[in-house]
């Protein structure tokens, strides 16, 4: 491992010197030409737009805190922040790992197609709106509507969840390991399978947490707002 | 109607769908009966209140507004004469040429023409009609538009120029197309149904479109009305900037709203950073909403043209920030009159789909043979002309379907042929216009080439009554 790390070509970006943008344009660009396997993001100072768009097996260290859409629409990459970020953290991430070890704010990976976010400590609100595929896994509480419309994937919340989780479910599924406060529209509590205890303990322990399967509940749509119009034999 | 000899109800037709009128008075029999028929409550509304108490269930329809409002049919062009002459009709240059999104984007979009296909969806409309769709733009030099369900191979190899919809679903949203798109749309609303979200019934869910949208196959899809990422203006700035860092500030960014609070809405686009706004009016399609809302959301065209243009001037960024607007551009002159308002550029949907041969009677085997559609627009209870039944999926005309079989019906090279020479149609009626205005560009169309012919329409659009000086709130009163 420490040979492996002795030999990849690593990078620091300092934003106070050069923006953003001019990072971005790197990561997309400059990455392959120079060999450069892991970029240090020094003095982040809650910018917006840290890494997105990312498309390469490259490991990204944000030194401090993000703003908005930090890991946005990742693929392959892997991203640290070593702080706590804004808004929408990787959202439509389609693969790669966005990790964040504070907290963040609303949207904590929404749309995403694939690949795994981690939230440490907290996630506010909407965590998880619209999944598609991807896997978050949040080490404390999360906010209202989190993981509303949910298509796809896995929201695994070590914490509390609040008001309206899992409202208009489709194929996502959460586990909780603490407490509910509400469900949504359309979402309910059903029993683990043997499946949902092998899923969740792969999902822990890749996001490195250490809790027992067994202390969660899952929570799934109850499939009863598929068919709009169910009553009336499709006649709109 | 009643049949006389039995007494027998039988069933009749309005509006295109099968109406109940088990309970309606026989014709005639107000007068012998000495009844009167409500204006407020006529027979259409009677049967539209017991269709309601029947079924539970609000109606759901494709198409847009089918009310009459004030329109650009409602103005008229003062052509050139003696006090300023006209360019010869049919010589003399009149560029067309249209540029869209130069405000940020190292990329902006070079059309030919000021006419673009609007984003319709793969789901909405057959693999084959998107296929004609890009086709017919390409051959013209215009763009068309994804929609909600993503970008297909099939649109984006046969569109020279493809504008990519950034919805509040984000169904099949990805960094490669986005990557491979020539410009990206945020979509706020649309004129349909401003503040509502998509919707695709199960009938319309194929394993195709299933897949790209990542939704079991044949369940009633609901698009949120609502981005997943952003909130707010101020939100809407950053989102845009995260499109543009992942897009390398190459392709535009375009924000499209539908028509409601239009002054406040496109200042806010244009605070966000939009280079393209995009304004769709009530009149403008979708392929199944709420009829509720089509009917009685938004304003028409006509007014939204002005508003936003007023707004682009009041923040001094005319030629900076293009105005696309959408929503019943049917013809040339509608294309003319809306430029002469401030638009630099116009969108069409339901007209293109109507060039392809929706709500015609037949369609054509393998792009030459008529077979007549008249019994399919039958069983879905309504005929040709008066067709708004997109989101059934049961197109008869094979645009608005997911069928393998009615898909057929449309041959993308038969249609492509047709939207070429529809699109090349308006744009030489643009020319047309514009020449006998005196203009070498159809973009030199101003306010001052337009009167009205109603007050309703010299208010909306503030340019005068025909015949007089009067522009209702504006001068004298």
């Amino acid at each position: 491992m420490e040979q492996e790390v002795r030999s990849r070509k690593a990078l620091e970006w300092d934003l106070g010197e050069s923006p953003v943008r001019e990072l971005n344009n790197y990561l997309h660009h400059g990455l392959a030409e120079d060999g450069v396997e892991e970029v240090r993001v020094l003095k982040p100072d809650g910018a917006h737009h840290i890494a997105v768009g990312l498309d390469a097996p490259v490991k990204v260290e944000v030194m401090g805190n993000a703003g908005y859409y930090v890991g946005g629409m990742n693929k392959r990459a892997e991203i640290t922040v070593h702080g706590s970020a804004g808004w929408s953290v990787a959202e439509n991430i389609m693969s790669g790992v966005v990790r964040i070890e504070g907290y963040v704010s609303e949207c904590a990976g929404a749309s995403g197609h694939g690949g795994l976010v981690v939230i440490e400590k907290d996630a506010s609100s909407r965590c998880g709106i619209s999944m598609k595929g991807n896997d978050i896994v949040v080490g404390g509480d999360v906010g209202h509507f989190s993981a509303f419309m949910a298509q796809k994937g896995h929201l695994v919340v070590c914490g509390d969840a609040g008001d309206g989780l899992g409202d208009s479910l489709y194929e996502a599924v959460i586990y909780v390991r603490g407490r509910i406060k509400s469900l949504g529209a359309d979402a309910q509590e059903e029993p683990m399978t043997e499946e949902d205890h092998a899923t969740l303990a792969d999902l822990l322990g890749r996001a490195g947490f250490d809790h027992d399967p067994g202390e969660f509940k899952r929570v799934a749509s109850a499939r009863k707002l598929y068919h709009w119009n169910s009553e009336h034999d499709q006649e709109y | 109607m009643t049949d006389k000899a039995n007494g027998e109800v039988t069933q009749g037709e309005t509006r295109g769908e099968t109406r109940d009128l088990t309970h309606a008075l026989p014709e005639n029999d107000a007068v012998t009966h000495g009844g009167q028929e409500s204006h407020l409550y006529n027979r259409d509304v009677q049967a539209w209140v017991r269709k309601a108490a029947n079924r539970g269930i609000y109606d759901i329809r494709g198409m847009g507004a089918k009310r009459k409002v004030p329109h650009f049919d409602d103005l008229v062009f003062l052509t050139a004469s003696a006090s300023r002459y006209p360019l010869e009709g049919y010589r003399e240059r009149c560029d067309t040429r249209t540029v869209l999104g130069a405000r940020n984007a190292k990329r902006p979009l070079e059309l030919d023409t000021p006419i673009t296909i609007a984003g319709m969806s793969f789901g909405s409309l057959s693999a084959n009609v998107k296929e004609a769709l890009g086709r017919g733009a390409s051959a013209v030099g215009t763009s068309t538009t994804t929609g909600d369900g993503g970008m297909t191979d099939e649109e984006r190899r046969s569109s020279k120029m493809l504008v990519y919809q950034c919805l509040p679903s984000r169904y099949g949203f990805n960094p490669d197309d986005l990557r491979r798109a020539d410009a990206v749309e945020v979509v706020i609303g649309q004129g349909a149904k401003p503040g509502g979200g998509g919707m695709l019934l199960g009938q319309k869910i194929s394993e195709r479109v299933a897949s790209m949208r990542t939704l079991p196959a044949g369940i009633d899809q609901r698009s949120a009305s609502r981005h997943p990422d952003w909130t707010g203006p101020d939100d809407l700035t950053i989102k845009i900037e995260e499109l543009r860092e992942i897009t390398d500030w190459e392709i535009p960014v375009y924000v499209k709203i539908g028509a409601t609070r239009v002054e406040n809405d496109v200042k806010l686009a244009v605070k966000a950073g939009a280079d393209v706004v995009v304004v769709d009016g009530m009149q403008g399609g979708t392929a199944a909403t709420q009829d509720v809302y089509i009917e009685h959301a938004g304003i028409p065209t006509l007014a939204a043209v002005v508003q936003a243009n007023a707004a682009l001037e009041e923040l001094d960024v005319k030629g900076e920030v293009q105005l696309v607007v959408s929503g019943g551009i049917r013809t040339g002159a509608d294309v003319a009159k809306a430029i002469a308002l401030g638009a630099d550029a116009v969108s069409i949907g339901q007209a293109v789909l109507l060039a392809l041969g929706c709500n015609d009677h037949v369609w054509y085997k393998d792009g030459k043979t008529p077979v007549s559609a008249v019994k399919d627009y039958e069983e879905l209870g309504t005929k040709p002309g008066m067709c708004h039944h997109m989101q059934t999926g049961r197109c008869p005309v094979g645009i608005t379907t997911q069928d393998p079989e009615l898909e057929k019906r449309v041959d993308p090279e038969w249609g492509a042929k047709r939207v070429r020479n529809y699109l090349q149609v308006l744009n030489m009626e643009v020319a047309t216009l514009a020449r006998a205005c005196g203009k070498s560009d159809v973009h030199h169309l101003e306010r001052e080439d337009l009167v009205a012919l109603t007050i309703e329409s010299a208010a909306m659009a503030k340019v005068p009554l025909a015949g007089t000086d009067w522009i209702p709130g504006v001068t004298g009163f």
